[in-house]
């Protein structure tokens, strides 16, 4: 164990930049922009430094820390990871530096760009990090901001809209949740006489009657509903993600959009767990419908961006099912496909931002052939599209498969709905894959550049890190798995609820079938 | 031959109040015996900074008098010196002395007349502590007239605009409407108590019950109508969008801030603490009144265009948050009020000092299509001006965030669920036009079309030339800012003062 406060170096360092960035003069982008690259590179070395040290096989927090902070109201200052949040603070803080690096053309503005984009990584990180219900709450909102900011100041032609779309969404979806978080700890204080906001504490406490865990876990449900976002509540997501700067929809795609889901899987679960099996069926139909929904919106967009939004709401409803098939194998496959997403989608919204910025527009009726006239571009983008319809060989595939596994053993008819949508997924993703890649360039689509070498270095990690885990899963499956263990005992402990027993069985046959790798090589 | 007995003096319990009205009377005579000689207001400016830091210094010995030997009462029980009173008084010298800061530069440029400005201001100040510590409703209502008749001749003060004299006639008519309302209550609770005392009157309860409280009723229900007015609760809000817009920018945020806790301080006392066993019977008014003003503040915002006149609504509905904790009639609630004051005040003044300092010489420019852009001219400014906006919107870490939380928090321990939802959906609606101005100053105005045709150097694209930070105004943004970020991040020991003010107050067990 490191007996330092890593988890606090990570959440604060990004903050630290910002800050610094503050300081620099306005002419001298390059300090703002040198500053930057050193934080998050600071930040992902310590993230890596974490995960080194991270317990493979232990389902408990690690490197908890815990301070008061508003004794007055029982709020304290406690972090901590455990198998559900771990590699989404991996993948964050490794996006970030390839976000950086991927807003190199950027002119105006680089300051402030610079400070809001610090301020999101230490906001997004506070929020995986938080075990405090007050503190997860101050950096949900607290999101909000530099989100806002980086949306309306730097997005595309109706980014005012959307900044404003996403914002008041967002704090609609909290409102509630605020308002539950509240009850709970009242509630909990008035049966125990202790007012804390402490996760773990409130976790293990067992007296809530029923139908108030039912309101409660309504409550909560809005606000991770929205950010997932499910499919009554997703309106905002496709604007959003097409008005947004190309850095933001990665973010927005790879981390934001997983926040629902961790919010389920971290609080819905453990604090209401008779409610979340109650209402199970509901999630399991919003995602199926989610699913299908995005897959055939998808199929018909004329602009590529959203497009790829569309097909970003069928991955969630993947995620979505995996979690509330209450089975161990399914919240791996959630789990898993949590990790592989921002890479394959964060990867395709790099290349349609590389391609906006040659062409100046997202038409897919406007590309034409650029497969002759790009081809390291077509590659690329090849790859990513396989990668994201989610084919044998990339990370995508493990978790849809995983997911739609631990389904069928609870509820096949969802899972055989939802399988459908694997297919949708190909349709569309090839059917625009060769509109705008295949036949002969057309004269503006003619001098197309190809990719240059920072370009390069801008996706290959991410696809190069969704073949390596499509091909060895194992390295995140085993930190993942006691979590989701813990995460189904829970249940069994609290609730009527059985996980079947042929689970089990498939589990260790996985587990024989892996094969014994060095552990962390996933630092390579 | 009988000897009159007058009743026994603690003159400290005074001496906030005199330091601070007895600074108004010597620039008052200054500038009556000196006439227009150079430098008669800065020293006018002088002596108001030494009375409002003189009685800030002795309110801080009075805190530490009251945590260590308790509350008490003088002057034959009409002024009551305990820790709410000490803070509410802190709470309006804080607000007194940022306007100070902020008048000063301002008084200049709009050519006003400046000694008579300062003296009005402290003059209203010295109202607003007399009202923190009053314990008779006699004194509250002449504490009320203190406090409003400079606020009038204040609203009017800018010759050049006749929005500012309609804001002076019109908040002066109102005003004095609000104050009969709250006589003739006050004299409808003398004739069902027999006293206008509040302590005499929380003991005629103690021991007693009416079984005919018609009379008592009304005269509660015209209290808060009168109180009511003073705070801007809807619907006794009229007055407000139009006073806010045509005063003097400064006043304006002293108006907000100052008026909004003084009218508070009574607030509570009055009804929350004298009356007490009644709570059942207004706790249903208060309930609409906050509803209200939740509601009417945050949705009629959205429709002005003219940020002052926003400002005012918002500044509705942040009474709506105070009436909340007004409404649970409980210690948590009255601390969360309190301390929603607090952190109002910094957040409002902020607000204010950078509307003040953008809207030109002739303190004209107040419009949304004015903040235009003002990212670029005034990076600075605008950047005060985005986190007071935040802040008030509630976001994390700001003072305004934590200020929501108590109130909510308090609300929801009552297991009042149902204000609590329309606070935070107010806070929502809120948000929206606080996002307005934020997205006018940052995402509209000389913009580049698109990410590579902008190649343009940050610089060339400054086109006004750019407004003066003056030193006093500085001092007051910078004041705000540490204050809201402070209260913000490391809000216990705040909270922990807003508890002990509230220790020392009397509250039903």
């Amino acid at each position: 164990m490191i007996d330092w406060p890593v988890l606090t170096a990570i959440a604060v360092t990004p903050a630290v930049g910002a800050v610094l960035v503050l300081f620099t003069p306005e002419r001298r982008p390059e300090l703002a922009r040198g500053i930057a690259y050193a934080t998050t590179a600071a930040t992902a070395g310590l993230t890596l430094f974490m995960l080194w040290h991270f317990q493979t096989g232990n389902g408990d927090f690690q490197f908890v820390e815990s301070y008061s902070w508003i004794p007055e109201l029982g709020i304290n200052y406690t972090l901590g990871v455990d198998g559900i949040s771990l590699f989404m603070i991996v993948v964050t803080a490794l996006l970030f530096p390839i976000g950086l690096l991927a807003a190199q053309p950027l002119r105006y503005r680089v300051k402030a760009y610079m400070f809001h984009f610090l301020l999101l990584e230490t906001a997004i990180m506070g929020i995986f990090l938080s075990l405090d219900l007050i503190l997860f709450f101050v950096f949900w909102e607290l999101l909000l901001v530099p989100m806002y900011f980086l949306i309306g100041g730097w997005g595309h032609e109706r980014r005012r809209y959307a900044a404003v779309k996403f914002f008041l969404y967002t704090m609609a979806g909290s409102a509630m949740f605020l308002i539950a978080i509240l009850s709970l700890a009242f509630l909990h204080q008035a049966d125990t006489g202790i007012l804390t906001f402490d996760f773990q504490t409130l976790m293990d406490w067992n007296g809530l009657a029923r139908t108030t865990e039912t309101w409660l876990f309504l409550g909560f449900f809005i606000s991770f509903a929205i950010k997932s976002p499910l499919v009554p509540f997703h309106t905002w997501m496709p604007d959003v993600h097409t008005e947004a700067p190309t850095f933001g929809s990665v973010i927005l795609a790879g981390v934001l959009l997983k926040m629902g889901a961790y919010g389920f899987l971290r609080f819905s679960f453990t604090l209401f767990p008779e409610a979340s099996v109650d209402l199970a069926p509901l999630l399991l139909t919003l995602s199926v419908i989610g699913i299908l929904y995005g897959a055939i919106v998808a199929s018909v967009q004329k602009d590529l961006k959203r497009l790829i939004a569309y097909s970003s709401v069928a991955h969630m409803g993947f995620i979505i099912l995996g979690i509330f098939s209450l089975t161990t194998i399914g919240l791996d496959g959630a789990l898993f496909n949590m990790v592989s997403h921002p890479l394959t989608t964060g990867a395709l919204f790099l290349l349609v931002g590389m391609m906006y910025e040659r062409r100046r527009t997202r038409q897919i009726s406007e590309l034409k052939g650029i497969w002759n006239v790009a081809p390291i571009f077509t590659a690329f983008f090849l790859v990513a599209t396989l990668a994201g319809i989610g084919v044998p060989g990339f990370s995508g595939f493990i978790g849809e498969f995983l997911a739609l596994l631990g389904t069928f053993l609870v509820e096949r008819p969802y899972a055989i709905i939802a399988a459908v949508g694997v297919i949708f997924a190909a349709v569309y993703m090839l059917w625009a894959f060769r509109r705008v890649f295949t036949n002969d360039a057309d004269e503006p689509n003619r001098a197309f550049p190809d990719l240059s070498v920072r370009e390069i270095v801008v996706v290959a990690p991410l696809l190069v890190m969704s073949l390596f885990l499509g091909l060895y899963p194992k390295p995140v499956l085993d930190r993942v798995e006691p979590t989701a263990e813990v995460v189904i005992d829970h249940f069994e402990e609290r609730t009527d609820y059985r996980e079947p027993d042929v689970n089990v069985e498939i589990v260790r046959t996985e587990e024989k079938d892996a094969a014994p790798g060095a552990e962390g090589e996933e630092h390579e | 031959m009988s000897e009159l007995t007058t009743p026994g003096i603690e003159w400290l319990a005074l001496l906030p109040i005199l330091a601070v009205a007895g600074a108004g009377i010597v620039i008052v005579l200054g500038r009556a015996l000196a006439k227009r000689a150079p430098g008669v207001y800065a020293a006018s400016l002088f002596t108001a900074f030494v009375g409002v830091v003189g009685a800030l210094v002795f309110t801080t010995y009075q805190w530490v008098q009251v945590r260590g030997d308790g509350a008490y009462l003088t002057f034959g029980r009409m002024v009551a010196l305990d820790g709410f009173a000490v803070y509410l008084s802190i709470v309006i010298l804080i607000a007194t002395l940022l306007a100070l800061m902020v008048s000063a530069g301002f008084v200049k440029r709009a050519q006003l007349e400046g000694p008579e400005y300062l003296a009005l201001l402290l003059f209203s100040s010295a109202g607003l502590l007399l009202m923190a510590t009053a314990n008779d409703l006699i004194v509250v209502f002449i504490a009320l007239e203190v406090l409003s008749i400079p606020l009038y001749v204040l609203a009017a003060l800018d010759p050049r605009r006749a929005e500012s004299q309609e804001a002076g006639l019109k908040y002066f008519l109102l005003g004095a409407f609000s104050s009969a309302i709250f006589l003739y209550g006050l004299a409808l609770v003398f004739g069902a108590v027999g006293s206008t005392n509040l302590t005499t009157i929380t003991e005629f309860f103690s021991n007693r019950v009416l079984l005919d409280n018609g009379v008592l009723l009304a005269g509660i229900g015209l209290l808060i109508v009168g109180l009511g007015f003073k705070s801007a609760a809807v619907p006794f809000h009229m007055w407000a969008p139009d006073v806010y817009e045509g005063a003097p920018s400064p006043v304006t945020g002293f108006m907000a801030a100052a008026v909004k806790a003084g009218a508070f301080a009574a607030f509570l006392r009055v009804i929350v603490g004298a009356f007490s066993l009644q709570r059942n019977d207004w706790r249903g008014i208060v309930w609409v009144l906050a509803v209200l003003s939740l509601a009417v503040g945050s949705i009629a915002a959205l429709t002005q265009s003219n940020v002052k006149r926003m400002l005012a609504y918002s500044s509705i509905s942040h009474a709506g948050y105070v009436l909340i904790g007004v409404y649970t009639a409980t210690a948590e609630g009255v601390a969360a009020a309190l301390f929603y004051l607090l952190a109002y005040t910094f957040m409002v003044t902020g607000a204010f000092t950078v509307i003040t300092l953008v809207s030109g010489p002739e303190d004209r420019l107040h419009s949304i299509d004015d903040y235009k852009g003002l990212a670029r001219r005034e990076p600075l400014l605008a950047g005060v001006l985005a986190l007071m906006l935040l802040a008030q919107a509630g976001v994390p870490l700001t003072a305004g965030f934590v200020a929501k939380l108590m109130v909510f928090e308090a609300a929801i321990d009552g297991e009042d669920y149902g204000i609590a939802i329309v606070g935070v959906i107010a806070a929502v609606i809120a948000a929206f036009f606080y996002l307005r101005v934020v997205v006018t100053m940052y995402m509209e105005g000389d913009e580049p079309d698109d990410e590579a045709s902008d190649s343009a150097p940050a610089g060339t694209l400054l086109t006004r030339t750019r407004t003066r930070i003056d030193v006093g105004a500085g001092l007051a943004l910078a004041i705000c800012v540490v204050a809201v970020l402070a209260i913000g991040i490391l809000p216990n020991e705040f909270f922990e003062f807003a508890r002990d003010a509230t220790l020392y107050f009397r509250l039903p067990t």
